[in-house]
C-alpha cells in the first residue's frame, strides 16, 4: 500500500490525524475479511450436502420435515457477531474523540475555498500587507497541527488529504473546519470527493510540508508583491496579462487584480497548474493558456486566441513570476 | 376501492357452472380496451416486472458504456458533460425505476394469491400506480434522450442542482420527474399496506403471512413514512428554480444542507425498501429448496421491522463529512453499526435453514443461497463505513460504489433473478430452463463478483467516486481494467436470462400447479392462475397450507377445496388485521379507465410544468379532474348508491 505508487491511499498515513484512523480502518478490514471467509465457507459447506436429484423426477418425490428449529444458529450467531461490532463501536467512538475536534493551539490558520474546479488558499498574518493568496498548493511546516477552515464558493466540495486527514465539505454558508499535520517532509496530494460538475475529475491540490526554515523561507517569499518585469518582452507580457488575465486573475503588484480565478502572483513557484491536472512548465503553460477547453472541458476558462508573438511575450512574463 | 356488504356468504366446493359464474365476472375484456383499462394484479404485476426488467437493460447498457470511459486512464469516450449524464441517470434508473418497481411488481403478483385473496385492495389504485409509473419513467427518459437528462447524480446535491449552476433543463426534468413518481410509490404503498391488513384469507393470521408479505409491508409503510420528504425536496428544489424561492440559497438564507437532509431521510430508508422485500424472496424461496421451513419465521419477521425502524435513525451516515457535531455523528454511527445486528439475524436464519434441511440444487436455489454471501460482503463494507472516522477517509472513493453494488445487486437483483425461476411457472405456466439456468447464475456470479470485488481495492487506493476519467498516476488503471472486463461478463449473465424467458416463453416444459412442491397458497391454483385467482375463498390453519400433514405436526387443516363462493358481483372477503378473522365481504372494482387517463392528464400537467406552459398545464388538471370524477362516481355494484327500493 505504498503512497508513492498510490498517492491517495489511505492505508498507510503520514501524519497524526490520519494515524489515529489507520489501525481502526484495518480492524473493520480484517474483521470483515474474516467473517466473509467463514460466512463463505458455512455456505459451501452446507450447499455441499446437497441430494442428488433428478429434476426430471419432480420435487414433490422429496420429502420435507419439520426438523431441528435452529434458534442456537441465530442466537448463537448474533452473540458471536455482537462482539467485534462492540469492540468496532467503542474504537469508532475514541477515536472519533481524539480526531474529531480541531487542535486547541494550531500553529498555523489556512483558510481553503473551494471553487469550480481549483481551490483558493489563504495564509491569514496579523498585518494586512501580508496576508496572502496562493492555489492548489498548500505549504505546511512538518510537525505542527493545522487548523483549516473551508469555505464553499460555489458548489459543495470536498477537502480530502488521505495520507493527513479524512474528508470535510466545502459548503457555501457554512464554515467547515478540518486539520491536519504532516510528520515528515513530502508531497502530499489531495483530491476534491464532493461531485461538483464537469472537472470534478480535475479538482486535486498538493499539501507541501516543508521544515519549518525552508517553510518561513516560502511563506515571505510569497507574501512579496509580483518583480517588475525586467526585459522588454516581459513588460508587454504584463500588459497583455493586465489587459486580458486581469479580468479573473490577480498578479499582486500589477493591474491584475481580479479574484475568481487562481492568484499568479507566484505562479511559477508551484509544481502544478489547472489544480494539479498538468505539470507546470512552460509547454504545458502554454497549452492550457491557448486550450483550456481541450485539457479540462467545462472548465471556467476561456481559450485565448493569442498570437505567437503575444503568446511568447506572456510566457516571458509569467516565468518571471517566481 | 372496497366496500363493506353485511351478509353471510355461501360455502360449497368448486363446480364447473360456479368457475364459469367466475370467469364472467373477473375476465379482463379482450383487445385494446381490456389492454388498457384492466384492473387484474397479474396483469399489472408480470408489466410492473417487465418494464423494470427494460429499465435494468437501459440503466445497463449506460454502465457499460460508463464502464468503457472507465477502463483505462484518460479515455474520451465520453465527455464530461456525457458522463456526468450516464452515471446520473444509470443511479436514476436502477434505482427508481428498475430496483422499487420491480419488487412492486412480484409483490403486485404475488400478494393476492400468497394471501387467499382475489385481488389487491384496490384495483383501479393498482393500475393508476402503474400507470404512473411507466409514465413517470418516460418523463425522466424524455430527459436522458434529448441531452437533458439528470447531471448531478442519483442524490442531486445542491446548489450543483441549483439555476445557478445548472441553467439546463437537466433539473427540471429530475425534480418534476421525481415528484411524479412519488405519487406511483404513495399509492402503490397503501394498497400494500391495506391489502395486507384486510384481505388475507380467513385464518391467515399475522405470523402465518410469509415473510416476503412482511418485507413489503414493512417497505410500504417506511415508503409512506419518506417518500413525502424527498418528494417535498425536489418540490422545493423545483420552486428554487422556477421562482426563486431560496430553499436552498444561502445568499438567501436557505441551507444547502437541508437538501441532504431531506433526501437522505428518504434515501436511507429507501435502501431497506428495495432489499427488504427480497430478502423477503429468499426467506421464503429458499427453504423450498431445503424442504423444511425457514428457521425462526418469528425472528426473521421481527428482525425485518426492526431494521426498518433502525434505518429510519441512520441517515446522516450519508452526511458524516459535511460539518455536522460529533455527537450527533456518533449517534448516527451508533445505529448505523447496530442495524448490523437484525441482518445477522436473518443471515444465520438462511444458513441454518441449509443446514438444517438438504438442499435441493436448482438454479433458484443458486440465486437465493449465492445472495447471502453477496448480502455479507455488501453488509461488512457498509458497518465499515458507519465508523465516522473510517468513513471520512473511505466516503466518495469506489470503495462505497463497491459497497453499494454488493447491496443493490446483491440484495435485489439476485433475489429477484432467483424469484424469477423460481415464480416464472407460476406466471407463465412454463418452467425456465435449468441448464440454461445453471450458464445464467455462473456467469452472473463470477462476472458480478470480478467487476466488484476488486473495487474495494480501487476504494482503498483512493480512488474518487463519479470522476469522468483519472490519471494513470493513481495507480488503478489495471484494477478498473477488471472492473470493466467483470461487468461486460455480468451483462452476458443477464443477457442469458433474457434468452432463457424467450426459449422457456415458448418451449418451456410444462409447470402444473406446484413444480417446486412449495407450501404456500399460490401453488394450490393452476399456472397461470385464473383471473380470480381461488374459486373458492381457502380458509388457512397454518403457514404450509400444501405441506400439512407432511410435517409431524397435528392441529386444524386448512381448507382449500371447500369455503365461501363469493359470485355475488366482483367480491373478496375482509378480515380483521391481526386474526384474518371474516367480517364483510368486498366488493372489487371493475375494469376501468379512470386509472390511465388520471396518470395521461397528470403526464400533461407535468409536461405543461416543465415546459412553464401554463395552458397546458390546465389541460392537464382539467384532464385528472375529469378522471376523478369519473373514478369517484358512485356506483352500486360497489354498494356505493342505494339499492332502487321496490
Amino acid at each position: 500500500m505504498n503512497a508513492h505508487l498510490w498517492p491517495l491511499t489511505y492505508l498507510t498515513s503520514a501524519g497524526a490525524r490520519a494515524a489515529s484512523v489507520v489501525p481502526l480502518t484495518w480492524y473493520l478490514l480484517t474483521v470483515s475479511i474474516i467473517v466473509v471467509l467463514v460466512i463463505a465457507m458455512l455456505l459451501w459447506a452446507g450447499v455441499r450436502r446437497s441430494r442428488p436429484h433428478d429434476l426430471n423426477v419432480g420435487m414433490s418425490a422429496i420429502p420435507v420435515e419439520r426438523g431441528d428449529n435452529g434458534i442456537r444458529w441465530i442466537s448463537v450467531g448474533v452473540m458471536v457477531s455482537a462482539v467485534p461490532l462492540v469492540v468496532a463501536l467503542v474504537w469508532t467512538m475514541l477515536t472519533l474523540a481524539a480526531v474529531a475536534g480541531p487542535p486547541a493551539h494550531p500553529g498555523l490558520v489556512l483558510d481553503v475555498t473551494g471553487r469550480q474546479w481549483w481551490w483558493e488558499v489563504r495564509y491569514n498574518a496579523d498585518s494586512p500587507p501580508d496576508i496572502f493568496e496562493t492555489a492548489n498548493e498548500i505549504h505546511i511546516p512538518v510537525g505542527v497541527p493545522v487548523l483549516v477552515r473551508l469555505h464553499g464558493g460555489d458548489v459543495i466540495h470536498s477537502f480530502w488529504v488521505p495520507q493527513l486527514t479524512g474528508k470535510t465539505d466545502t459548503i457555501p454558508g457554512q464554515v467547515n473546519l478540518s486539520w491536519l499535520e504532516a510528520d515528515k517532509p513530502g508531497r502530499y496530494l489531495g483530491q476534491c470527493t464532493e461531485f461538483c460538475g464537469f472537472q470534478h475529475a480535475h479538482m486535486q491540490f498538493e499539501v507541501v510540508a516543508e521544515p519549518r526554515a525552508q517553510f518561513d523561507r516560502w511563506e515571505s517569499q510569497q507574501r512579496q508583491s509580483a518583480p517588475a518585469p525586467v526585459t522588454p518582452q516581459a513588460t508587454r507580457g504584463l500588459a497583455l496579462v493586465e489587459y486580458r488575465c486581469g479580468l479573473c486573475h490577480r498578479v499582486r503588484g500589477t493591474d491584475a487584480g481580479a479574484i475568481s480565478a487562481p492568484d499568479l502572483t507566484h505562479l511559477m513557484s508551484r509544481r502544478t497548474i489547472a489544480a494539479g491536472t498538468l505539470i507546470n512548465n512552460p509547454g504545458n503553460l502554454v497549452g492550457w493558456i491557448q486550450n483550456p477547453q481541450n485539457i479540462k472541458p467545462g472548465s471556467l476558462m476561456p481559450n485565448q486566441v493569442l498570437s505567437a508573438a503575444q503568446l511568447s511575450d506572456t510566457l516571458a512574463y509569467l516565468e518571471s513570476l517566481k | 376501492m372496497m366496500q363493506p356488504e353485511l351478509r353471510t356468504p355461501a360455502v360449497d366446493v368448486d363446480s364447473i357452472a360456479h368457475e364459469a359464474r367466475l370467469y364472467s365476472l373477473w375476465e379482463t375484456a379482450p383487445g385494446l380496451k381490456g389492454f388498457l383499462s384492466s384492473v387484474d394484479h397479474k396483469t399489472i404485476g408480470i408489466r410492473y416486472i417487465v418494464t423494470a426488467f427494460v429499465f435494468l437493460a437501459l440503466g445497463g447498457v449506460e454502465a457499460l458504456v460508463i464502464r468503457l470511459q472507465l477502463a483505462g486512464p484518460n479515455l474520451t469516450l465520453l465527455t464530461p458533460s456525457e458522463y456526468n449524464q450516464f452515471f446520473s441517470t444509470h443511479g436514476m434508473t436502477m434505482i427508481f425505476l428498475y430496483a422499487a418497481p420491480v419488487l412492486s411488481g412480484f409483490s403486485n403478483y404475488l400478494w393476492p394469491l400468497l394471501l387467499g385473496s382475489r385481488d389487491m385492495a384496490f384495483p383501479r389504485l393498482n393500475a393508476l400506480s402503474y400507470w404512473i409509473y411507466l409514465a413517470a419513467g418516460l418523463f425522466l427518459y424524455a430527459g436522458f434522450l434529448t441531452g437533458n437528462g439528470p447531471n448531478d447524480g442519483w442524490f442531486n446535491y445542491v446548489p450543483y442542482a441549483s439555476r445557478d449552476f445548472n441553467p439546463g433543463l437537466n433539473q427540471d426534468f429530475y425534480a418534476l420527474g421525481m415528484v411524479f413518481l412519488g405519487v406511483s410509490t404513495t399509492v402503490g404503498s397503501a394498497n400494500f399496506v391495506v391489502t395486507a391488513f384486510r384481505t388475507r384469507a380467513p385464518g391467515m393470521s399475522i405470523n402465518r403471512i410469509p415473510i416476503m408479505v412482511w418485507g413489503t409491508l414493512t417497505a410500504s409503510v417506511a415508503n409512506l413514512l419518506v417518500v413525502p420528504a424527498v418528494s417535498l425536496a425536489f418540490f422545493m428544489l423545483w420552486m428554487d428554480r422556477q421562482f426563486g424561492t431560496h430553499f436552498f440559497d444561502p445568499a438567501g438564507g436557505g441551507q444547502p444542507l437541508l437538501w441532504q437532509h431531506l433526501f437522505w431521510i428518504f434515501g436511507h430508508p429507501w435502501v431497506y425498501a428495495i432489499v427488504l422485500p427480497a430478502m423477503g424472496m429468499v426467506s421464503d424461496g429458499l427453504p423450498v429448496f431445503c424442504r423444511r421451513p425457514v428457521v425462526g419465521y418469528s425472528l426473521v419477521a421481527l428482525a425485518t421491522v426492526a431494521t426498518m425502524i433502525l434505518g429510519f435513525g441512520v441517515w446522516v451516515h450519508h452526511m458524516f463529512a459535511t460539518g455536522l457535531p460529533g455527537l450527533g455523528l456518533s449517534f448516527f454511527s451508533g445505529a448505523s453499526i447496530v442495524i448490523v445486528l437484525p441482518s445477522a439475524v436473518a443471515v444465520f436464519a438462511w444458513l441454518a435453514t441449509i443446514w438444517l434441511g438438504r438442499p435441493v440444487i436448482t438454479t433458484a436455489f443458486l440465486f437465493f443461497s449465492s445472495m447471502i454471501l453477496l448480502f455479507v460482503i455488501g453488509g461488512v463494507s457498509g458497518f465499515m463505513t458507519a465508523s465516522v472516522p473510517v468513513d471520512w477517509q473511505l466516503t466518495d472513493t469506489y470503495f462505497v460504489v463497491a459497497h453499494l453494488h454488493y447491496v443493490l445487486i446483491g440484495i435485489n437483483v439476485f433475489p429477484v433473478v432467483g424469484a424469477l425461476y423460481f415464480w416464472f411457472p407460476k406466471m407463465t405456466g412454463r418452467m425456465l430452463d435449468e441448464k440454461l439456468g445453471r450458464w445464467n447464475f455462473w456467469i452472473m456470479f463470477i462476472g458480478f463478483n470480478l467487476a466488484f470485488l476488486p473495487m474495494h481495492l480501487t476504494g482503498l487506493l483512493g480512488m474518487p467516486r463519479r470522476v469522468y476519467t483519472y490519471a494513470a498516476n493513481g495507480g488503478w488503471g489495471t484494477l478498473n481494467l477488471i472492473t470493466s472486463i467483470g461487468s461486460f461478463l455480468f451483462a452476458a449473465g443477464v443477457l442469458l436470462l433474457l434468452i432463457n424467458v424467450m426459449k422457456s416463453l415458448k418451449s418451456g416444459a410444462a409447470a402444473g400447479r406446484n413444480p417446486w412442491d412449495a407450501p404456500t397458497l399460490e401453488w394450490a391454483v393452476s399456472s397461470p392462475p385464473p383471473p380470480y385467482n381461488f374459486a373458492v375463498i381457502p380458509t388457512v390453519a397454518s403457514r404450509h397450507p400444501l405441506w400439512e400433514g407432511r410435517l409431524g405436526t397435528e392441529g386444524d387443516r386448512s381448507s382449500l377445496d371447500r369455503g365461501m363462493l363469493l359470485v355475488e358481483g366482483k367480491e373478496t372477503i375482509g378480515t380483521s388485521g391481526l386474526d384474518a378473522d371474516p367480517d364483510m365481504v368486498l366488493k372489487m372494482s371493475k375494469d376501468s379507465f379512470a386509472p390511465i387517463s388520471l396518470a395521461a392528464g397528470m403526464s400533461v400537467l407535468f409536461t405543461g410544468l416543465l415546459l412553464k406552459l401554463w395552458a397546458l398545464a390546465i389541460v392537464g388538471a382539467v384532464i385528472c379532474t375529469m378522471a376523478l370524477i369519473a373514478w369517484f362516481w358512485p356506483l352500486h355494484e360497489l354498494r356505493e348508491r342505494e339499492a332502487p327500493h321496490g
